[in-house]
């Protein structure tokens, strides 16, 4: 039973992708992806437009099927048959996945249900309060500012209890303040137990928050580093020669 | 709290179906966009057909059941094509798709809920057929019910598959009805001879093989849909 | 496996060069025997005339937009069974060679109906089986460009192509029981067994041709779509070695 394994003394690795590929005909997605991931652990995934991030986060979470490669996922292989391994994973992208006229409260309240979460009033209340929305968990999410809406997106995300939580660019369209507001909760749910990966245009946030930061570009990861060991200033320029010529 | 599995989180087909169904109704409750939209707009087809045709009494019995679905379809399409609107806008479908629910389930939840709606249009739009028509319904109302249940279920169930793959595309005002209509036109024989026989007082038992034709049909759209949602969703 | 396509794509590459190779050639000869077999050697129909030498083509090509109905329908589930963009490759060149087929019939029809029946459209059943497919894989074709380039297009139609073909008998059922309620323009009656043998020789004849020029059509068109593929991949090679 894969549910058990988070108990057993050998925890799988999180990710675990051989020679990830996704291609259709001409158009090549991903080209390769290497990537390994002990749980826990929290990654940055940088990279320009088109470099295939968001490919790869819908691959983890089960929206995309390999064309090749191998890809192990809390030691599970995703897929369509793979149910159990989707009930582990959460998915934030830029896009709210949220009913615009449906309450904060209604739409947990189905997610909720979607996920069968066996007690949903607590898991509601505890996720609301995480993002520190309960003071406006009747109101439909449309009068929502935008950074509100996206910690309504995370609070979705986590009413499950996800042990590898998957951010697509969440910051998107925030600004400085909602910005901040998303750091703090990202490095919060940095908890040690669960895995986080993040793709973003924002090196800055990206470095702040992550153990290790990886550079996507042209369907490949084409660098790998703890994000310790990372010199912002030097950095930026690295990451200008791997992504140069974008995909 | 702590990030560990998620315990236990497990959620049957039926939870999710039915789930999905109520979700679909509160969103209708709360804003009644299809339900004004498909109510108005079938009103607006027999108040052109009358026009159009201007029939008289004897010919209003023969063309009754073909009148009726002709605004059924029109409607109902229209209605379908806005059940999958709420979910493209903010990439709900994408949310649909992360969940642990079978897409047989998410699909047959949708499918429900546009019943429903169809439904509801019917009812609505019968008596309304009645009154400007000057149409006899009175008698014939209880014998409607199996073959408008037997069509609108086919109907409803290719339909929320199409409505579901034409949403995702550009021009998708166009693209359902061009989907839609040619796949259902054994429904539509169908639902209009069985309608026309009910409506005429006779037993439903003299079309046993029209109804035989849309339980195949039913069983296809319903079962093919609840195979094949999922590539819906996930490439 | 190489750059541009799978295991699956190289096998099928080959396989559809054979197929071509063989087919193509093949089709001529059958068509020109077609020819010969309808213009030398059926008899001229006694009521018809001439105009009933449409019914060998007609027919044929009904058949052989069945037959590629039928390719779309098994490839299309293989793609989103495998999701092999191979299958998909197929599926969409049957569809096409399909749909010209089934034009052929509905254009063949009126031009043999009228002068028959005296009117150029008739609902007859088989012939209004005929515009419904014809409609539903027109649908087919439209849904992949408006569904965007590349898999999403691919793995919609497939669904399509899947619905449309089980459709089929329900639609040729419905639309048959539907026909028997209406008043009937009178039915030629050359269908059938009663076929004299020497027209019963040429359709057969006539069947084997166009069954020929479907398969190498399909195949010449899967190679068509295959060459755009790696012109696109050629393409983006140049782009990104500037």
């Amino acid at each position: 039973m894969s549910g058990a394994a988070a108990d057993t003394p050998a925890e799988p690795a999180a990710v675990r992708a051989r020679g990830l590929r996704k291609a259709f005909g001409a158009q090549v997605a991903l080209d390769g992806i290497d990537l390994d991931l002990p749980a826990g652990t929290f990654l940055t995934l940088v990279g320009p437009n088109g470099a295939g991030k968001t490919t790869l986060l819908r691959m983890l979470a089960g929206l995309s099927r390999p064309s090749g490669g191998e890809l192990r996922v809390l030691g599970v292989v995703p897929g369509p048959s793979a149910a159990a391994l989707r009930a582990r994973v959460g998915l934030v992208s830029h896009e709210s996945q949220l009913y615009a006229d449906l309450s904060a409260d209604e739409n947990l309240r189905f997610f909720a249900s979607l996920y069968g979460v066996p007690d949903p009033e607590e898991r509601i209340d505890a996720a609301l309060a995480q993002v520190e929305l309960r003071a406006r968990r009747g109101d439909p999410v449309r009068v929502f500012s935008r950074g509100m809406t996206q910690r309504l997106s995370i609070a979705r995300a986590l009413l499950h209890e996800p042990s590898l939580l998957l951010f697509d660019e969440p910051t998107t369209g925030l600004d400085d303040r909602a910005v901040g507001i998303m750091v703090d909760l990202l490095a919060e749910l940095h908890d040690g137990a669960r895995t986080l990966i993040l793709t973003t245009h924002r090196l800055d946030v990206g470095l702040r928050v992550a153990d290790r930061v990886a550079v996507q570009a042209r369907g490949r990861i084409v660098h790998e580093a703890e994000a310790g060991a990372i010199d912002p200033a030097s950095f930026a320029g690295l990451y200008a020669s791997l992504t140069e010529g974008r995909a | 709290m702590s990030g560990v599995a998620g315990r236990a989180a497990r959620v049957s087909f039926g939870g999710a179906m039915l789930a999905v169904m109520r979700k679909d109704l509160a969103l209708e409750w709360r804003t009644r966009e299809i339900f004004s939209a498909t109510v108005v707009f079938a009103a607006l087809v027999l108040l052109t057909i009358n026009f159009s045709f201007d029939p008289g009494q004897r010919a209003v019995e023969q063309m009754a059941s073909g009148i009726l679905w002709v605004a059924f379809v029109f409607a109902g399409m229209l209605g379908l094509g806005r059940s999958f609107v709420a979910e493209r806008e903010n990439a709900c479908l994408d949310a649909l798709a992360l969940s642990p629910a079978d897409p047989g389930a998410i699909f047959l939840g949708k499918a429900a809920a546009n019943l429903i709606f169809l439904a509801v249009t019917e009812a609505i739009v019968l008596p309304l057929f009645a009154v400007l028509f000057n149409f006899p319904m009175g008698r014939a109302v209880p014998g409607l019910v199996l073959p408008l249940a037997l069509g609108s279920v086919g109907f409803v169930g290719a339909g929320t598959l199409f409505a579901a793959i034409s949403t995702q595309t550009r021009m998708r005002e166009v693209m359902l009805p061009l989907l839609l209509l040619p796949v259902s036109v054994p429904v539509l024989i169908a639902s209009v001879r069985l309608t026309g026989t009910a409506l005429a007082g006779r037993a439903l038992a003299e079309s046993l093989p029209w109804i035989g034709l849309l339980v195949l049909c039913d069983a296809l759209f319903l079962v093919a849909g609840t195979l094949l949602f999922g590539h819906l969703l996930e490439d | 496996m190489t750059e541009t396509g799978s295991r699956v794509q190289d096998r099928m590459d080959a396989i559809l060069r054979k197929v071509r190779n063989v087919t193509t050639p093949l089709a001529g000869f059958g068509l020109i025997a077609a020819a010969y077999f309808i213009v030398g050697y059926a008899p001229e129909e006694a009521q018809q005339g001439i105009v009933q030498k449409i019914f060998y083509g007609h027919v044929a090509s009904a058949w052989a937009s069945y037959l590629c109905f039928f390719i779309t329908f098994v490839s299309s589930g293989l793609y989103l069974w495998k999701r092999d963009r191979a299958w998909d490759l197929l599926a969409l060149s049957a569809a096409e060679v399909g749909v010209v087929f089934c034009t052929a019939v509905l254009l063949s029809g009126p031009f043999w109906g009228k002068p028959i029946w005296g009117t150029w459209w008739t609902w007859d059943a088989r012939l209004t089986t005929t515009l419904i497919l014809w409609l539903i894989y027109v649908g087919y074709l439209l849904l992949r460009p408006f569904a965007g380039e590349g898999e999403r297009g691919a793995r919609f139609a497939a669904v399509v192509g899947i619905i449309g073909f089980l459709d089929i008998p329900l639609i040729h059922l419905s639309v048959r029981w539907w026909r028997t309620l209406h008043p009937q323009p009178i039915v030629m009656n050359a269908r059938g067994p009663q076929l004299p043998p020497e027209m019963l020789t040429t359709l057969l004849v006539t069947l084997v041709a166009f069954t020929l020029l479907a398969v190498s059509f399909i195949a010449i068109r899967a190679e068509i779509e295959r060459l755009r593929d790696l012109a696109a991949v050629l393409r983006r090679r140049a782009l990104r070695e500037g």
